[in-house]
């Protein structure tokens, strides 16, 4: 029974670096309002069970307390607070520092699809050896991957359960958003915002290949090179 | 405090009205704040029937994907094929349910119906500020329900963009095939916020200045004060709905380009703008709930409000924070990231004035001496839903949990917390505890009960395994959950919500025979059945034109002053001109 209390029961396959991290802080978090959900609804529980109604005793006439007013006041204030300070870091790694690579793809979102443009051995992208895919998004394993998010019509988000990460698409504007995969694999890559009657099924594929197998693919897309 | 202090000028001259009105002027078009109220009640009781079936249809769907509805075969195409949901018409129904329920159903009710009956009746008013623009107010709104409403006849269905239509999907018509059915949906709530536009100013300007003599702001009861603060947030918050709405219009109507990137427009303005306004309204949602808690928590536990005035700075502080977390909506949505770490912080201390209530709910609760009725069991139920909704909120304020569980089943389930288990239990609270002076006869109790329990019970079997899906990924307004390989696991889940749902949903039928059946056989309740302090309770039940006879109550205490050790009795009405010498300090 307590397996199922455990939130890695539940969670999708963990394949990125930061989404251990990203786990970590959800055990932290649900931790404490586990314990915090326990202690009052015991509280409750007891209150209601020791105070109830009965013949000829009378209420206590107390309007509160001035010092456990402000214990609780300070307390769950600092609990907050420490949540923040400790999700700010991770949280400046993933969104807004994004580390250099080569491996850069750019995702468009449109209905109900993900173009994934390649940039080619050159590693520009609006150059002749670009390859656009749909819905098919192949990385090596083990290497910081740059995605260049935008949507050719409304609004998209970039899903990947497995490595934790999601990312809005918006149309007329380019989002940087990266990765790194730690295990060779498949894994789906859902339109996590309404996009319209094809939102669900909108759906694209992560291919994370081993060192050896990438560069086998890379040679089966650009032969010439 | 012997002296009655607090304003007493302001009050309107004593004249009670005699000359009889006829049937329209009595029943339909109304200035009497208490027929306003039960108005805008059957609105939203009759709005939570469609609503709800909405919701049950959507679950069908989950559950088993592309089955036949039972009994819904006669919807004609392209709506529904024989029975079977199709995406166009499932994405109609998720953005109609949550419209429905939160504009039409727990704002009118929570808001409308007993912002009305109770602000003159409980601080001591013979009626509103402004009785016509009240009676105005009402129809206006049932103007925007109809409009509503007519959005599911016009050809491409009604909106389909969630309720909260974020552009670019919503501001063409391309992107949905929907037309004149988003153009209704945004014509209808620009129409129902000039309807709470009115309330509101009626709300503030009765309890600033039509306070019975005594009735001073910190012997006003929580749910007044919750009210109070509510007027003030929707008197902020909707112009700004109304303008991004008017330019949603604009966009689809007119050929602007406010949201569109192709001409300039910014999609990112809309969500600013709704948001702005959302999250206030979601605590105009939430807000009086806790102010109905607070007072049948006090009542039914025969003890003095735990740090009344805490409450009441609490209720001020998650306002005014109210207006500082809107971007935590928008954690992924392509707003600076930067901005995002001054949300979550801003997000994480909203924690505190909630957790501030919560503790003075339990604090009321040791040492009373708890009767557990119908409306104290809605509290309880209320309270302890309410911290479970406000703790996993706490999950995504947290910037990078929130990247994994932003618009997943996870979301889905903490807002159905805060205002099912929060707004609806407090909602049913405030129904059960009132009905008696709305009605002049009780409910029944053994069906309140059953009732209760029911939709206790079911409401969880439904929410809690939400919270699941989420973790497990689960996009929310999806389709189809069966098309994702990560989601297969999850599937039985779906089925146990879906039929816990259905469960919810016959729980409800035990209420509405109550209701009916009380309100024309249950027991006379007398003008005080549950031997309250506050002032409603000093008038006949129902109360008539008026409220009250040749003279309005004068006011010498405190809201809860329960189980006063000098008095006899374990109540000590508002209006009692008796002298508690332990009183003074208070």
């Amino acid at each position: 029974m307590l397996e199922y209390l455990k939130l890695e029961t539940w969670l999708p396959e963990n394949v990125s670096t930061y989404g251990a991290e990203i786990d970590f802080l959800f055990y932290v978090i649900y931790y404490i309002t586990g314990v915090a959900f326990i202690l009052v609804a015991a509280a409750m529980v007891a209150f209601l069970i020791i105070f109830r109604h009965r013949e000829g005793r009378r209420a206590r006439y107390v309007h509160g307390n001035t010092v456990l007013e402000i214990v609780w006041t300070v307390g769950t204030a600092l609990i907050v607070i420490v949540l923040g300070i400790m999700s700010e870091p991770l949280w400046a790694r993933i969104k807004q520092q994004v580390p250099p690579s080569d491996i850069q793809v750019r995702v468009t979102g449109k209905q109900f699809n993900w173009e994934i443009l390649y940039p080619g051995p050159d590693g520009k992208f609006e150059t002749a050896d670009d390859v656009q895919m749909d819905n098919e998004l192949h990385v090596p394993v083990n290497r910081v991957v740059q995605v260049f998010l935008t949507s050719k019509d409304v609004i998209h988000s970039f899903f990947l359960p497995n490595l934790r990460l999601k990312q809005d698409a918006l149309p007329g504007r380019t989002i940087q958003a990266w990765f790194e995969a730690t295990k060779p694999g498949v894994y789906e890559i859902p339109c996590a915002e309404l996009c319209g009657f094809g939102h669900s099924g909108m759906l694209g594929y992560l291919t994370v290949h081993s060192a050896k197998d990438y560069e086998k693919w890379v040679k089966e897309q650009w032969p010439q090179s | 405090m012997a002296e009655p202090t607090g304003i007493q000028t302001a009050h309107p001259v004593e004249h009670v009205h005699h000359e009889e009105l006829g049937f329209w002027r009595t029943y339909v078009f109304s200035t009497d704040h208490k027929t306003i109220a039960k108005q805008f009640l059957f609105l939203g009781l009759f709005m939570m029937v469609i609503g709800g079936l909405l919701a049950l249809m959507l679950r069908w769907q989950l559950a088993w994907p592309e089955t036949a509805v039972p009994g819904f075969g006669w919807v004609p195409e392209p709506y529904m094929f024989e029975g079977i949901i199709p995406p166009e018409t499932y994405n109609m129904l998720f953005t109609m349910h949550a419209t429905i329920m939160i504009f039409f159903v727990i704002m009118p009710i929570l808001v409308g119906c007993f912002g009305n009956f109770l602000i003159p009746l409980m601080i001591g008013a013979r009626d509103m500020a402004f009785p016509t623009l009240n009676m105005l107010s009402f129809w206006v709104g049932a103007v925007a329900g109809v409009v509503m409403l007519t959005g599911f006849f016009v050809p491409g269905g009604h909106a389909a963009t969630g309720w909260t239509a974020y552009a670019p999907l919503s501001a063409k018509a391309i992107y949905t095939g929907v037309d004149w059915g988003q153009n209704l949906w945004c014509i209808s709530l620009i129409i129902l916020a000039i309807s709470s536009m009115m309330g509101s100013i009626n709300y503030i300007t009765t309890i600033i200045n039509m306070r019975a003599p005594g009735m001073t702001w910190f012997r006003l009861p929580l749910v007044i004060w919750s009210l109070f603060i509510v007027a003030i947030l929707l008197l902020l918050a909707l112009p700004v709905l109304t303008s991004g709405l008017a330019m949603l219009l604009f966009d689809r109507m007119a050929g602007t380009h406010f949201f569109l990137p192709e001409g300039g427009g910014e999609p990112l303005l809309w969500q600013h703008l709704f948001w702005f306004f959302g999250h206030p309204e979601v605590y105009v949602l939430i807000l009086p709930a806790m102010g109905v808690a607070s007072d049948v928590l006090s009542t039914f536990s025969r003890k003095p409000i735990f740090g009344y005035r805490s409450m009441v700075y609490a209720l001020i502080g998650i306002a005014f924070l109210s207006w500082l977390v809107w971007g935590h909506h928008m954690f992924q949505s392509g707003m600076n990231p930067a901005l995002g770490t001054s949300f979550m912080i801003s997000t994480m201390i909203i924690a505190v004035p909630s957790a501030i209530k919560t503790f003075n709910w339990l604090g009321t609760l040791y040492g009373g001496s708890i009767r557990f009725t119908t409306p104290m069991l809605n509290t309880l139920a209320f309270i302890s839903m309410f911290v479970i909704g406000g703790l996993s909120g706490i999950f995504m304020a947290s910037t990078p949990v929130d990247m994994f569980i932003h618009d997943t089943y996870f979301i889905v389930a903490h807002i159905h917390y805060v205002v099912f288990g929060g707004s609806i239990f407090g909602l049913f609270a405030a129904i059960y505890y009132w009905f008696p002076k709305m009605f002049g006869r009780m409910m029944n109790e053994p069906l309140g009960k059953i009732h209760f329990w029911l939709t206790f019970v079911a409401f969880n079997c439904v929410f809690i395994p939400m919270h699941i899906l989420g973790v497990g990924g689960m996009m929310r307004r999806i389709y189809n959950p069966t098309q994702y390989e990560f989601l297969a696991s999850l599937q039985p889940i779906n089925v146990f919500i879906t039929i816990s749902a259905i469960v919810l949903g016959l729980a409800q039928i035990p209420f509405v025979i109550n209701f009916f059946w009380s309100l024309f056989a249950g027991k006379e309740a007398g003008r005080n059945p549950w031997q309250a302090n506050t002032l409603e309770w000093s008038a006949p039940s129902p109360p008539p034109h008026g409220n009250w006879g040749e003279k309005i109550p004068v006011v010498y205490h405190g809201p809860y002053e329960y189980s006063v050790p000098e008095v006899a009795e374990d109540y000590l009405p508002q209006d009692s001109p008796l002298v508690v010498p332990a009183l003074a300090k208070h």
